[in-house]
Formats: structure tokens, sequence, C-alpha cells
């Protein structure tokens, strides 16, 4: 590994990212309290979370992926990890389980450093990661607390049909609110829920526009290592809330203020305005190493304009709005839609465009060992979206929350190789077509 | 003249190669990879100028004086390499000895080591008289370090002075004299190599000659550097390219027609598809695992009790190949001894591991795209006949009839693209010369 000098020690961080973070512990602390303030916890996920709903019912919704992915970054989950497999769960499973896991049996002290309550209520809105159900088996195990199930219809064909959708709503009238009435005691108030609804909507607007910045160059954003900071609040527990509104309307307005001043994002490396490489990314983030890989990229001048990750909590940017005047309609379609419950046509179709909307050079597929959910097809995906851009597609190999499967000489290797390909076709004029002929 | 160079650190070997003005390979240099990165490369460029030298000397005399008379300069010049280093590591050893072994100890230990550098010096002699039967290896380590195991156990025990003492002296100080900057150069020896050679007939001829391939003007222009999974490379920012572009362009250099790449090296594979001109359009490459590559047929070799060189041989007398299933180096020994054990004949066994290593090294083609005519095999793995062999048949069956390339220099192929690029960058007007300087002889 590099040397780190005293500069990189320095990290520089954006105002949001300073507001995101107090409203993180701000969250955690009442989540610490909720036993003695009484206040319900739900533990759900975030692809396909209601926490509009769970809200309108005076709740505190907990996930527990983002406390795996936080516990990663803040290099915990190597012992949690461990602590897993001690206790019989295979090298193979997802990672984010078992730092879960393993955080749960080594006292349930959070990403912030404060205690975790136990959940009132486990609520699997299951939309697409199979993984996700048995996690919550597991859990049930350990709480012995209710639990409640929403099965959301995979994207086989493409679509969520009408009766898809009445399927949804369904469950979430006869299912999910019921249970929700039950373990806080109040009655479901649905023009609560519509004003939750109005906020998330708000809030979507300003990170489509924020999401939409990357169009400009230089891109004021960093569509995957920002965007994990970006999607952060309306992906967990802040979407509907007065908090998130107050959030991304901060966010656009920083983003807006550094494309007016022609400014990049700032990065591991510090703003990075001279961009060589616009990137498309596939894939979730290793968080073990987040600022190494990042600054791989950075380092090469290579910016993310857009990425699929910062999707799985909602496609946002293609149109989806959280609509008021529809609650639960709404909820179905949001679930629907999210990026884990797409396809592999659809997620290919997103790719494409992505490199093509956004004047990608290239894209790269991180491809996560333990998530099989995201990585069966992806070579698949690489092929095809090569075929329909003609620009070549590059493929990096790295892992959510287990540091063992970060292998950063082997990853920068793949990535200046594959950054100097471009650069290489570029000197070159190579047509795509003829370059890529072959692979068709 | 101006030249260009392409160094490639590899894990094990470093290599350069030296181009001239019109992009053919002037020089080539090799050595054994180090913890000192910058003297590996130094060495590996020192050495690619000596057989540039020894290329323009024969270009000139060999007509003249015969290429006999050349090759024994070039072995008295290898031999006056050899004496040096010899010196620098029996410096070593003594201070060594002077400073951790016990007071009583060190006479006989002393004594030891000077009966092993004496029959040391002699058996150097004695090769470059042509006693000695057999190839030597290119590594000053490799053959000096065979011969000090065999004198040390010879000679060590008799006079109560351990083998495992003297063989820990030589660990010791064979890094110090690698990691040291030695005079390796083509003007450091000639003259000694000369006088070596003596008064014979035609040798006049080879003066005159080496008087001109010392003066030539060699200026190193531009210089690209590559390497694989190194915390850091000896090169400025601007000389590195990436070894999967390198051996990509050095295939296409090699063979124009190359449209797949299949690399095996020490500790990494990399399947890479090229176009038309070389550049790279697609790569797949091993992750954290090193199974299946160069290594682990290293590691098997030693099992075996077997010279690398002899593996491939073996396992092509096969009539019955057993079904690997692991290629993990660290399970292979005792795969290899349940096999054995099992009854199965060694050379079945064999045939089975080699098929196992093309066989991951397939998947890693199918990932980049597959095998497309015409294919070029290169790395350490390529010079194993039994490899070349499993591959073919895979290639066959998978993809039907490919054109197989494998150059007896493909050692080289990593180095030589980046020479090509250097040279590039340099009709480009890049300043990624770093020197610019005339190499003196």
């Amino acid at each position: 590994m590099a040397p780190t000098t005293k500069e990189e020690v320095k990290v520089q961080k954006d105002r949001s990212m300073i507001l995101q973070k107090e409203m993180i512990a701000g969250h955690f602390e009442r989540l610490e309290k909720a036993p003695e303030t009484g206040e319900k916890v739900v533990y759900t996920f975030v692809p396909g979370n209601l926490t509009e709903l769970i809200r309108s019912f005076g709740a505190l919704p907990l996930l527990p992926e983002i406390n795996a992915l936080q516990s990663g970054m803040r290099g915990k989950s190597k012992g949690y990890i461990a602590e897993a497999e001690r206790n019989g769960h295979s090298e193979d499973v997802c990672t984010y389980v078992k730092c879960d896991i393993g955080m749960l049996r080594s006292g349930n002290i959070g990403p912030t450093g404060t205690r975790l309550p136990k959940p009132d209520l486990l609520l699997l809105s299951y939309t697409g990661c199979y993984t996700f159900m048995k996690w919550f088996e597991l859990l049930r195990e350990e709480y012995d607390c209710p639990t409640v199930f929403l099965h959301v219809p995979y994207q086989g064909d493409g679509t969520l049909l009408p009766e898809h959708r009445a399927y949804v709503v369904k469950q979430l009238r006869e299912t999910i609110i019921p249970a929700l009435e039950q373990v806080t005691g109040r009655p479901y108030d649905e023009d609560l829920l519509r004003e939750n609804l109005a906020r998330s909507a708000q809030a979507e607007d300003d990170l489509v526009a924020v999401l939409h910045s990357a169009k400009n160059r230089p891109s004021p954003i960093d569509s995957y290592f920002g965007g994990v900071y970006y999607v952060g609040p309306i992906f967990s527990a802040f979407r509907g809330t007065p908090e998130g509104v107050d959030y991304y309307r901060a966010l656009r307005q920083e983003v807006e203020a550094r494309v007016a001043a022609k400014q990049g994002p700032l990065t591991p490396v510090g703003r990075l305005d001279d961009q060589k490489y616009r990137l498309v990314v596939e894939g979730p983030p290793n968080w073990t190493s987040f600022r190494e890989f990042w600054k791989m990229f950075a380092e090469e001048g290579a910016v993310v304009v857009a990425s699929t990750y910062t999707k799985v909590g909602g496609t946002y940017d293609f149109g989806f709005r959280h609509d008021p005047s529809d609650p639960l309609g709404t909820l179905a379609d949001y679930c629907g839609g999210c990026y884990t419950n797409h396809n592999l046509p659809g997620r290919i179709e997103m790719l494409e465009r992505y490199v093509k909307e956004y004047e990608a050079d290239g894209f790269i597929i991180n491809s996560v060992k333990s998530c099989n959910s995201f990585s069966a097809g992806q070579l698949m995906i690489l092929r095809e979206v090569e075929r329909r851009t003609g620009i070549p597609g590059g493929f990096v190999e790295s892992d959510l929350v287990d540091p063992r499967y970060f292998s950063a000489a082997n990853i920068k290797n793949r990535l200046e190789s594959y950054l100097q390909m471009i650069e290489a076709r570029r000197a070159g004029g190579a047509t795509s077509s003829e370059a890529l002929g072959r692979l068709a | 003249m101006n030249c260009f160079v392409g160094i490639d650190l590899g894990s094990t070997i470093t290599k350069a190669v030296i181009l001239d003005e019109a992009g053919e390979v002037l020089g080539r240099g090799i050595t054994n990879s180090r913890s000192n990165y910058d003297l590996a490369a130094e060495v590996a460029r020192t050495e690619a100028f000596v057989t540039a030298r020894f290329g323009l000397l024969r270009k000139e005399v060999e007509k003249a004086a015969g290429g006999a008379m050349l090759d024994r300069l070039l072995r008295a010049f290898r031999t006056e390499q050899t004496l040096v280093q010899l010196d620098r590591l029996q410096h070593h050893i003594d201070a060594e000895v002077v400073s951790t072994v016990a007071g009583p100890l060190q006479q006989p230990v002393t004594e030891v080591i000077d009966e092993i550098f004496r029959r040391l010096r002699q058996e150097e002699e004695d090769w470059f008289a042509g006693r000695t039967e057999g190839t030597r290896s290119d590594f000053f380590r490799d053959h000096v370090g065979s011969g000090w195991a065999r004198l040390s156990e010879e000679l060590g025990p008799p006079v109560d002075v351990s083998f495992d003492l003297l063989l820990s002296l030589y660990d010791k100080c064979i890094i110090k004299v690698e990691n040291e900057p030695l005079e390796l150069g083509f003007q450091d020896h000639i003259d000694a190599a000369l006088a070596r050679i003596g008064d014979v007939e035609g040798v006049d001829a080879v003066r005159l000659g080496v008087e001109r391939a010392r003066d030539a003007e060699l200026v190193e222009v531009a210089t690209i550097g590559t390497g694989y999974g190194r915390a850091r490379l000896p090169f400025a920012k601007e000389q590195i390219r990436s070894e999967i572009l390198c051996h990509g362009l050095g295939a296409h250099r090699m063979f124009p027609n190359t449209r797949t790449v299949l690399d095996i090296g020490g500790q990494d594979t990399k399947a890479i598809q090229v176009d038309g001109r070389g550049i790279v359009t697609s790569f797949q490459m091993n992750d954290r695992c090193a199974a299946g590559c160069g290594r682990y047929l290293g590691y098997i070799a030693d099992e075996m009790n077997i010279g690398l060189h002899e593996l491939g041989p073996l396992a092509q007398r096969s009539s019955r190949r057993v079904k690997i299933n692991s290629t993990c180096t660290v399970f292979a020994g005792a795969e290899l001894r349940e096999r054995l054990s099992l009854g199965e004949q060694r050379e079945d066994i064999l045939a089975g591991l080699h098929r196992a290593v093309i066989l991951r090294a397939m998947s890693l083609l199918a990932r980049s795209g597959g095998v497309d005519d015409e294919f070029t095999f290169t790395g350490g793995v390529a010079r194993n006949p039994a490899a070349v062999a499993a591959l073919e048949e895979l290639v066959a069956e998978n993809y039907g009839d490919r054109t197989l390339n494998i150059s007896p220099s493909s050692i080289y192929t990593g180095a030589l693209g980046a020479a090509i690029f250097a040279m590039r960058a340099a009709e480009e007007g890049r300043g990624v010369a770093g020197t610019g300087t005339r190499q003196e002889a």
C-alpha cells in the first residue's frame, strides 16, 4: 500500500456530508434511547423500504445492511464476520449478513458507537434479494419478535403489471398495516402517510436534479463514490421526513453552485476538476477499502457519471416519484421499481442509457464475491452493453464488507489497464464496431 | 543512435528490451526480480545494453572473426561478471562470519568458506573453458546458489561446520549482493574478457569491433516501464504503462495477426483480446488467487524433486491422464502424494495437472471474449510442451481451428510492448525519457 501522506489524512468534506453525519448521529441516538422513550423500532431493508408508512406510525426504521456497510467503512466488519463464522456461517454467505450477525453477537453496538435497540417488528419487503429473507429468519430466531413479509413480484418481464400492483396493495392493507398497528398501538393514518409521501417526492426531485447534474462537463458529482452519500438519507431512515427535505435542498444547492463554477466533486485526492474519463459503474462498492478504491479512480482522473448501485433504493431518475394521491399504490410502484427487482434485460437497458445519456467513455462492473443477487449474469450484461454501445467494459472483483476480498494491487492493475485501454483506443481512433465486432 | 527501452518488472523475473530507431530489437536483458525494484530494473537495462553492444559487435565482425570466437568472448564476459559478484559475495560472507559466528568457530568456518569460494571460482573457469556439462541458470543467485549448497554439504559437516549455518550465511549475503549496485556493464568487463580469450587467431578483428561497439553512441531517448502488483514502480508515472497493454502490443509485434493473447506467468494469468493494431479491447485476469499459474508447476516440480523444465516432457509420456480437480498450490502437494499412493503413474498425474492449469486459463479466455484467430501464448508456461499440448487440445475442442503462436522470446513480450510504447511516446514528443542520456558502454 502506498504510504499515507499528511495531506490525505486531512479528509475534505462537503457541507452536505457534515449535515448527513449529524442526521445519522441523531437518528442513532434516538434509536439507542428507544427502549426508554417507548418509540417502536422496525427493522427493514433498503430496497423496497416503506419508510413513509413506518414513520406514519411514529416508529423508527433501522436498516441492517446500512449498519453492515457502515461497520465495513469503520473497519469493524472483519471482526464481526469472524464472529459470525465462528458461529457456523460459511465463508460464502453474504458478508452483510455475517457482519450484522457478528455485530449482534458482539454486543450490538452500532456504527456510530451507540447500542442498537431490539426490533419490535421485522418488516421484510421482498424485492429480488432472496438472502434478505434468510437474514430475517436468522434475526427472528435471535429476537423472537413479530415478522411480516411483503412479497413484491419480480419484474421478470420487465414491468410491474396492474395485478402485481393490486397484489402488493392488498398485502399492505391486509398484512403490513395491521402488523404496524398492533406493534405501535396506533391506527393507520392515511393523511399522515400522504404528508410523508409529499415530502418524499420533494426530496426525490432534488435528488434527481443532483444525479442529472453529472451530464455537465466537468461533472460536479461522482455518482458512485459520492453517489452513495447522496442517496444515503433517502435510501434509509429519512425519506418523507423534514430533515430529508432539508438535506436534499442543501445538497442540490451545493451541486448547482459547483455546476455554475464549473467545478468537479471532492474526492480523496481533492477536487476533481480535470476529468479524463467519464465512467458508468455497475454493482455495489467495496466498503472496507472505500476511500482507497475511490482514490484509484480519482488519481487517474476518472469520475463516475452514473451508477446502478445508487438505484437499489429507488429508480427516481427514470421518472418515478412517490405520489401522495395514491398512497398504497405508489408504495407498490416504488417497491417494484427498485434496481434489485429488475431483470437482466432491464439492467442492461439501464446501463446502456447511462452510457449514452451521460456520454460515458467507459463502464465498469465491480463484481461482488458474496452477492449472487448482483453478480449472477454480470459478464453477460457486460458483453451486451459493449455490443449496444460500442464501448468496451471493464471488470473488477471485490466484496461488500469482507476485507479479505479486496486485493488492492489486483484491482488497481485492472482499473489502470482498463483506463489505459480507453486512452489507447482514443489515440488510435478505434471505431468501436470494428474493435468489438467479434464480441457481437 | 537513438534507442527506446521497455522494462517489465515481473513477480519473479525482470526483463528489458531495447529498440533501435527502426524499431528493431537491439538488445534484451533479464534478471531475477528482487526487493530493490530500482536495481532490478537497472540490472535488466544494463544487461540489455550489454547484449545490444554484443549485437553490434556481431554485426561488425561476425564474418571476419566467426561466430565461435564471439560466443567465446561472450562466455568470457559472463565469467568476468560472475567473478566480480563472487568477490562481493565473499566480502559480505566474511563480514557476516566476523559479526555473527562465535569466536572459536570462526576459524573453521572461514576455512570452509575460503575453500568453497576457491572451488566456485574454479568451476567458473571450467565453465568458461567448456569443461562443464549442461546448461546453467542465467541468474547468479541460482547458479551460484546450487553450487554453494552442494559444496557446503560436502565440505562443512566433515569438519563440524554445520550445513545450515553455511546455507544461512549464503541466504543472508546473496540478498546484499543482489541489492547493491555492481559494475556489470560492457565497458566494465570487455577488456578483461578480451584478455581472457588471449592472442588467438582473428582476435585483432574482434578487438577492432569491440572498439566500435564500445564507441557506438546509444542514446536512451525514452523508457517505459510496466509491472504488476508493485506498491511502487521505479519509473515516473508518465513512464508507466499497464502490463496488459504492453503484453497485447508486444504479442501484436511478434505476430501481427494476433487477436487473442494468453499469458501465464509466475503469479498471474491474463487473457487479452487485441484489435488489428495491437490495441487491447478486452481482458480478464486471475484475481485474488494465483492457483494454476506458473508457480503451481514450480511447486509440483519441487515436490517431485525434478527440474521445472522436466515436468512437461514427463507429462507428455502419459497414456492415461488422471483427472485433477484442484489447482490450489497449497493443496497440490497433498493431492500429488495421495494420487501416488493410490498407484497412479507420475506422468499420468502430471498430465492431469497440466490440463487443470490450462482449464483455468480457458475460463479466463472465455470470460475475456473467447479465442480468436490468431492466438498467441506467452509467459514462462508457454515453454512447457505439455501445457501447450493441453491448450491446443482444449482450444480446438472449444473454438475450432486456431493458429497458435509461441515465440522463443515470449518472456520478453511485455518488455517489447513497453519499448514500442516508449518509441511512440518519443515520436509524439511526450517527455517520457527521463534520461535522454547517452548510455556509457
